[in-house]
């Protein structure tokens, strides 16, 4: 009996939205008949254009958006009738760097930590900030951060409580490369301690990266969502592109085996392959070009944005 | 109930009114300094006492009250306007908190800052005239009622408020004129009987005539009625911040 309890809390869905929908007072309708699970443990990003519903949909789990229409449950709790249990199980990193200015990061973190009702643990907070690099920056007044630093602070209040679930919207947005690897390896770290994920992002590479499922939403609809490799299969491709030193007339028969095409002028090799298949087989490749005698001058290669592999979704529902 | 959280908002506006003490405690006291000299020195020395009070005494629990009653309404609406108007109110609105938990942590701050600055405002005012209180219990109590019911009326001013012309609007438009026409100065008594009964409308004369009770003994209004006023206009003020809360008016879209 007891064991049936746990296993039914191990398989309660961590989030579950069922028909929500979401129309602002202005008309603008931003959620559509929304129905998602997310799965406890799991690190889900939502990817879509500006505007697509994101944030509102972040808001009203998190209880800054009143739905219009529609259930969410964190948990098993209701967001609006168990408000209590259900947002001190959730953290939220919001999109927006909106800290306070005067208060040291010490301060700040510790206020959140009490706001969501936990008892101070000065061990914790050190914990966090050291894991976000901001020990050294614990008695400075935020304001005297910079972007990146305060863009940490707010992911270190977000954690002061010992959130369950995580919502990072667009976590990475105008933050420099090392400063995004370092946020993705604290997302794993956190994915390793149990807590659920969900990011938004612009990112495909980010999804790419962190991803274990990805929703895409457009216009306040979910238009497909799927295992973050069963996507990348579908639609992650990539294409080498070698600029030859001598034109070529025809592929030679020995690089039959290859997915390749000679451009018009034949000076220009392009090859296309699938970023998820394992073996992608340049290597192989370069050394075939080598043996038959073909030399290249320089070499590119080029992924699918978000954006295409978006546009090439939306054109194909047509 | 979320005592931490009680206590984190607390703190936090405790940390702020610490952090601008000169303007927030320094300033009103300057100012009521000011009336001091002007009415209570200059003016008052050829004015006849009231109801047996120096005419400069008389003035102390009107003036306490007129930078209680502004500094209770600016510093609370100020305190919830301010996250509101830079983005970090999301922190609060996405806490396990209740509303009842958010208002005593904000409004619990703004009102002891305002309880402290009514205790300094009357120490200051004892350097100018001979005070005499001869109920202090009801005169604390009179002060911390009214600085919570007023300090809640600017937590709802500043949900209220959208930008910062609306947050002042209220305080020199509606506020300072009924302060001012309330009593501070004078007895209503002193008015021609048409505008006694006008100022029986002003919520503000009950304030000020049950504080002056407090410390002579004698008042406009009967005192059980000041406090009901009060307690009624505090239940109201009580009821507005619960809608709020339950609608997300000005809050949550």
């Amino acid at each position: 009996m007891g064991d049936k309890i746990e296993h039914e809390e191990q398989s309660r869905p961590a989030i579950s939205v069922s028909g929500l929908s979401k129309t602002y007072a202005s008309g603008l309708q931003a959620l559509k008949e929304i129905d998602l699970e997310i799965r406890r443990g799991e690190i889900f990003a939502l990817l879509g254009p500006n505007g697509a519903g994101k944030t509102t949909l972040i808001g009203i789990v998190c209880g800054l958006v009143n739905a219009s229409r529609g259930k969410v449950l964190v948990d098993g709790h209701d967001i609006v009738s168990g408000y209590r249990e259900a947002r001190s199980l959730v953290g939220l990193v919001p999109q927006e760097l909106t800290t306070e200015a005067f208060e040291t990061v010490w301060d700040t973190v510790n206020f959140s930590r009490g706001l969501f009702g936990k008892p101070p643990d000065p061990g914790y907070v050190e914990k966090v900030l050291r894991e976000l690099s901001l020990w050294d920056k614990r008695d400075e007044r935020i304001m005297a951060l910079s972007g990146g630093m305060k863009r940490r602070v707010m992911i270190a209040k977000a954690l002061a409580h010992e959130p369950r679930i995580l919502f990072l919207d667009e976590p990475t947005a105008g933050v420099d490369v090392e400063l995004r690897r370092e946020m993705w390896r604290t997302v794993r770290r956190l994915r390793e301690s149990g807590v659920t994920i969900i990011l938004t992002t612009h990112y495909i590479e980010e999804a790419e990266e962190m991803a274990d499922r990805i929703g895409v939403i457009n216009r306040g609809e979910l238009v497909l969502l799927e295992e973050k490799r069963e996507l990348m299969r579908k639609l992650g491709r990539k294409k080498l592109t070698l600029q030859l030193a001598e034109r070529l007339h025809e592929i030679p028969p020995a690089l039959a085996g290859y997915r390749l095409e000679l451009s018009r002028d034949g000076r220009e090799l392009v090859y296309t392959y699938e970023t998820q298949a394992g073996r992608v087989g340049i290597a192989a490749l370069l050394a075939d070009l080598n043996a038959a005698g073909i030399r290249f001058e320089d070499l590119q290669t080029e992924q699918s944005t978000l954006e295409e592999i978006f546009v090439s979704l939306v054109k194909g529902e047509r | 109930m979320n005592l931490y959280a009680i206590r984190a908002i607390y703190k936090f506006e405790m940390a702020r009114t610490f952090r601008t003490l000169l303007q927030s405690v320094v300033s009103p006291v300057v100012s009521t300094s000011l009336y001091f000299v002007v009415f209570g020195a200059a003016i008052g020395t050829r004015i006849t006492d009231v109801d047996g009070v120096p005419y400069g005494a008389f003035i102390v629990p009107g003036l306490v009250m007129l930078s209680l009653l502004t500094q209770s309404i600016s510093n609370a609406s100020f305190g919830i306007f301010f996250p509101k108007f830079t983005g970090t109110i999301y922190e609060v609105l996405s806490a396990p908190v209740s509303w009842l938990e958010v208002v005593i942590g904000y409004v619990g701050a703004a009102a002891t800052k305002s309880v402290g600055l009514g205790l300094i405002i009357l120490a200051t005012s004892s350097l100018f005239v001979p005070l005499r209180i001869e109920h202090p219990f009801w005169m604390l109590s009179f002060l911390l009622l009214t600085a919570v019911t007023f300090c809640l009326f600017g937590f709802v001013l500043g949900i209220w408020a959208e930008n910062f012309e609306k947050l002042q609007l209220v305080p020199f438009l509606i506020v300072t004129p009924l302060v001012f026409l309330g009593g501070s100065f004078y007895s209503i008594e002193m008015l021609p009987p048409f505008w006694q009964t006008a100022s029986l409308f002003n919520p503000v004369v009950y304030l000020i005539s049950a504080f002056r009770w407090s410390f002579y003994g004698s008042s406009d209004v009967s005192v059980s009625v000041s406090v009901a006023m009060t307690l009624v206009f505090l239940a109201a003020c009580l009821l507005a911040v619960r809608w709020i809360f339950k609608t997300g008016y000005h809050l949550r879209t």
